[in-house]
């Protein structure tokens, strides 16, 4: 019921913050803030009574009393569709995420948004209730019922409180996901249909789905349709040109959500069912698979090289660093999934940091546009300082959260394909040079004279700390975070180890 | 005919003599509320007649057969009628025209609906369709002064004439061949007459064309556009919803009792026609800046994805999923289409120019919030997207189309709803943007916009409860 409550909380949420604002239009961003942050409490107060011992347990997939939090109730027995939530460690750590991000993203719009305020927090928190879904629900068809309503929500925020190429944008963002959906309900349609024909039943479970699995050429085209989908969310090359524009004309809580959370949702999904769903289809294809991450980190990296735009280099610089998680899921080997599921963390954290500091600057300049900027930390010493910070992180300095992931997934993935290692390590050096060159073109050079820039309040420096102290946690400590993922990973290798010996991956070994 | 057999045919018997009643009392005292509520009254009372029907049982008639099926159509039939005499009320007490006879008319082609609902035999799906045809003609051309509406009603009725032409045609040949009016019969008999294959197929490829036309099915869809921009928005829905759901509901028995689908030629018929229409609809509907001119596009692909499951019930002769699937989108359609017509016509009940271009929407959310909801919410549900009963239908007809194994059809039905998306979501983004702010006094017609609101709940429900009505249409046939 925990799992339920937490959803339904952030739904109620939205509803008594559109409420209020007829009371008084400051009165629902409070509501908004107190509401994730209660569901956060809520959460990890029920959290803490579980023992590190519980997270430790290997969940068996296939049998929902093994997870830390199962809850299931029929709902469409015509088609064997249950309301069924679960949780292991991986669900856990991407709750914490989304819940955390939530709140930053709520502060990130504190000032920003003027127009409408009730409406915007309730489709704020809609949509943190959606992902959530997403990352709990366990019944195929529910999975992509929260999969598609939380775009209806980004949606409006998009359209409504976006930048002046909104209509665009958020068109293009709705249309790349709903079709890449459409071809993961006939992937998850058709898998129901074989499984009927086979034992006769219907049923939409994940548990029961993974305890037959289809084999035969259909099985590659049903893979295909769920990797389509989460490629499209992740954002991976060649899919991933909603991406730029959506985050560039959202509104600043739109990108941080966007970015930081629902991102995460591809990432997760590879993770949860394209893998244990499809493993030997899966393995054959992890050489595209790991070309198109590979493409994805290069590709991304070099044109975030070329912007002005600050959001945009921000969102290519996206488009790179998810491209480590495609990499990671692919490599079939437990040290990759490992960083791939710390990428998913860190990156969350850097990246949404990047864009709350665009939001700023546009709210306090009016631009995104670099050249216009320069010398902006001698104006703004803290906010210059911040970035100094994300930007490092997100180069990936070691010693903070975004190091351990790619490090991880390098080595993980070096010992299958190190060619595609060594390619992605160039990666890293393109995010060097775009990363310091940002910080130089805004932040470094002479001073516009007349300008009087508004530094960073007490309000921002608090969520910027929460980031930083989170991804020095990551860099430093790691090891909570990778405990609990854990039993998740090695009961995904263990399910497909029969399939995942490294010198497998076609061709890949020298 | 036995009493059984009289009072299982009670709802035709009322909503008759409600009409002859109706025309009695226009004739010695018109008043337009009294007419409506007049209207409203016959339609409830028909409706109450059903449990009464339902009691002696399913009955085989000589030209009706009352079974479940047709008693669960004639109720939603029955509703959407009760649903359009609301809104025709709010949309013609601020106009200046004699509207008293509109009522009667409506009647008159709900009656046709429900006799189409239950038709077994030739002669009554033809009489059915008659009458709903053409009371449909004076309502299409009727209150409004204008060239539009009268162009289209003279449009309807000529193409719809020689529709009609074509469709007994059609059937005279398949006569020829059988020997049999009946569905049943002509199923029995296709199975054992086989040296007139050719009478048979130009027959049946006739019925096709006909009944496409009134479907307004690709390449039979030329009147649509027109028709629906050029009636008054009260009988466009009534069009979209009451006429084609009906004709459809009579085609699908027509089919399944029939047994066409012996016919591969005539399933790969219907299958071009389902394709053409999910991509020739959906493409049009792109470039439209007329609402109601957009919906008509919009309703010719969603004939398109209807006919898919009637390609399955070939497929698979006669798969009760195929039939549960056809069923419940025919639900969701009339739903869905009839609560966005009542938005739209709502927001022209002030009695001043109909609001019919997309841009007549800017800012809606802002200034009418309760209708751009229920707006956005019908338009969700013409996209398919989960929670809403059109997710529900959409989720059907891919269920039926993989048990089928009709891949292609499949394929289009995908390309046609991701064109689709473009353009309820332009509807959508054009309600969020600021309008001009303008504040327009207008008298809340809380009569309609409760209709409206009820609609979107039966949206909204049927999206997220859909288990009673999937056990309750997996019971036909």
């Amino acid at each position: 019921m925990v799992l339920v409550n937490l959803i339904l909380i952030l739904l109620a949420g939205g509803v008594i913050a559109w409420l209020a604002e007829r009371q008084h239009p400051l009165l629902p961003r409070w509501i908004a803030l107190i509401t994730i942050l209660f569901d956060l409490g809520y959460f990890l107060t029920y959290m803490s009574d579980l023992s590190w011992s519980q997270i430790a347990i290997v969940p068996n997939p296939t049998d929902a009393t093994t997870w830390l939090l199962h809850y299931k109730a029929e709902w469409i027995p015509r088609f064997g569709i249950s309301f069924e939530l679960a949780m292991d460690g991986l669900s856990l750590l991407m709750v914490i995420l989304t819940l955390v991000l939530g709140a930053v993203a709520v502060s990130s719009s504190w000032t920003d948004i003027k127009q409408r305020t009730g409406f915007f927090e309730a489709n704020l928190l809609w949509t943190l209730a959606g992902v959530l879904g997403v990352f709990l629900a366990l019944d195929l068809f529910l999975f992509f019922l929260f999969w598609e309503v939380m775009l209806v929500p980004m949606y409006l925020m998009i359209a409504i409180w976006g930048h002046e190429g909104r209509g665009y944008a958020s068109m293009k963002f709705f249309i790349f996901t709903q079709v890449s959906g459409l071809m993961m309900l006939l992937a998850i349609l058709v898998l129901v249909m074989l499984n009927h024909s086979n034992t006769g039943v219907y049923s939409f479970s994940y548990f029961e789905l993974l305890d037959h699995k289809v084999g035969g050429d259909i099985a590659f085209y049903l893979m295909l349709g769920f990797f389509v989908a989460f490629l499209v969310k992740l954002p991976g090359f060649p899919v991933h040109t909603w991406l730029p524009d959506a985050h560039t004309q959202a509104p600043t809580a739109g990108s941080v959500i966007l970015a930081g959370i629902l991102l995460k949702t591809g990432a997760y999904g590879l993770i949860r069912f394209v893998v244990p769903l499809f493993p030997n289809e899966a393995l054959a294809f992890s050489p595209i698979a790991m070309g198109l991450g590979v493409a994805g980190i290069i590709y991304g990296a070099v044109l975030a090289l070329g912007q002005d735009d600050f959001k945009r280099l921000v969102a290519y610089s996206s488009v790179s660093h998810m491209g480590f998680v495609l990499l990671g899921v692919f490599a079939w080997n437990a040290l990759a999934l490992q960083g791939a599921v710390m990428q998913m963390i860190a990156h969350g954290f850097s990246t949404a940091a990047l864009f709350m500091i665009a939001g700023s600057l546009q709210e306090r300049m009016h631009t995104r546009d670099m050249s216009k900027m320069g010398g902006l930390w001698q104006n703004m010493p803290r906010m210059g300082a911040v970035a100094m910070f994300f930007a490092l992180a997100s180069l990936g300095l070691p010693g903070l959260g975004n190091f351990v992931a790619e490090f991880m997934v390098l080595v993980g993935l070096f010992a299958v394909a190190p060619w595609i290692a060594a390619v992605a390590a160039l990666g890293l050096i393109v995010a060097a040079i775009y990363s310091l060159m940002m910080m130089q073109r805004a932040f470094q050079g002479k001073p516009d004279e007349g300008r009087r820039l508004p530094d960073y309040g007490l309000r921002e420096m608090l969520t910027m700390t929460v980031m930083i102290v989170g991804l020095i946690w990551l860099g430093l400590y790691p090891q909570p975070v990778l405990d609990t993922a854990q039993p998740v990973l090695d009961s995904l290798m263990q399910m497909v180890g029969s399939v995942a010996e490294p010198t497998k991956v076609a061709g890949l070994m020298p | 005919m036995t009493m059984i057999e009289l009072q299982s045919i009670l709802p035709l018997i009322v909503l008759s003599i409600a009409i002859v009643q109706l025309m009695l009392l226009i004739a010695f005292r018109r008043g337009h509320a009294l007419t409506a509520g007049f209207t409203v009254a016959g339609l409830l009372l028909t409706l109450a007649s059903i449990p009464l029907a339902v009691a002696v049982g399913p009955q085989q008639l000589s030209l009706l057969s009352v079974d479940a099926f047709g008693m669960f159509f004639t109720v939603l039939l029955l509703g959407v009628s009760l649903a359009s005499t609301l809104l025709a009320w709010e949309y013609l007490r601020h106009r200046k025209a004699r509207s008293e006879e509109f009522y009667l008319l409506l009647l008159l082609a709900t009656l046709g609906a429900l006799v189409l609902a239950f038709a077994n035999h030739v002669a009554s799906l033809l009489l059915g369709m008659e009458l709903l045809g053409v009371s449909l003609y004076t309502m299409i051309a009727y209150p409004e002064k204008g060239k539009l509406p009268m162009e289209a009603g003279i449009k309807y009725l000529v193409l719809s004439g020689c529709a009609s032409a074509v469709l007994l045609f059609g059937f005279a040949l398949i006569y020829a061949a059988v020997g049999s009016l009946s569905f049943v019969g002509i199923g029995e008999r296709l199975a054992e007459v086989s040296d007139n294959q050719v009478l048979i197929l130009t027959g049946s490829a006739l019925v096709l064309a006909g009944i496409g036309f009134k479907l307004s099915v690709v390449p039979f869809h030329m009147w649509t556009p027109d028709v629906y921009q050029g009636a008054p928005l009260p009988v466009t829905g009534f069009l979209a919803t009451v006429s084609k759901g009906a004709i459809f509901v009579a085609l699908l028995r027509l089919f399944v009792e029939a047994q066409l689908h012996q016919f591969t030629t005539l399933l790969t018929a219907l299958s071009v026609l389902a394709v053409a229409s999910m991509l020739v609809g959906n493409l049009l509907a792109l470039q439209q800046q007329n609402l109601k001119r957009l919906l008509s596009y919009s309703s010719i692909a969603h004939f398109g994805y209807l006919l898919i499951t009637l390609v399955a019930i070939g497929i698979l002769s006669g798969s009760k999923l195929a039939v549960e699937a056809a069923s419940y989108y025919v639900v969701a359609y009339v739903v869905t289409t009839l609560a966005a017509f009542a938005v739209i016509s709502l927001l022209s009940s002030d009695g001043g120019d109909e609001k019919q271009l997309v841009t007549d929407l800017t800012g809606l959310f802002w200034h009418r919030p309760l209708l751009a909801g229920i707006l956005t919410l019908s338009l969700l549900s013409l996209a398919g997207i989960p929670l809403t009963v059109g997710f529900i239908g959409k989720f059907y007809l891919i269920t039926a189309g993989i048990e089928g194994a009709l891949w292609v059809l499949l394929g289009a039905l995908v390309v046609g709803s991701a064109i689709g998306i473009y353009y309820y979501l332009r509807i959508i983004y054009v309600m969020t943007l600021e309008g001009d702010n303008k504040v327009v006094e207008h008298s809340t017609p809380w009569l309609g916009e409760s209709v409206a609101v009820l609609l979107a709940v039966l949206v909204v429900w049927l999206g997220v409860l859909p288990q009673p009505l999937m056990v309750y249409v997996g019971g036909f046939f």
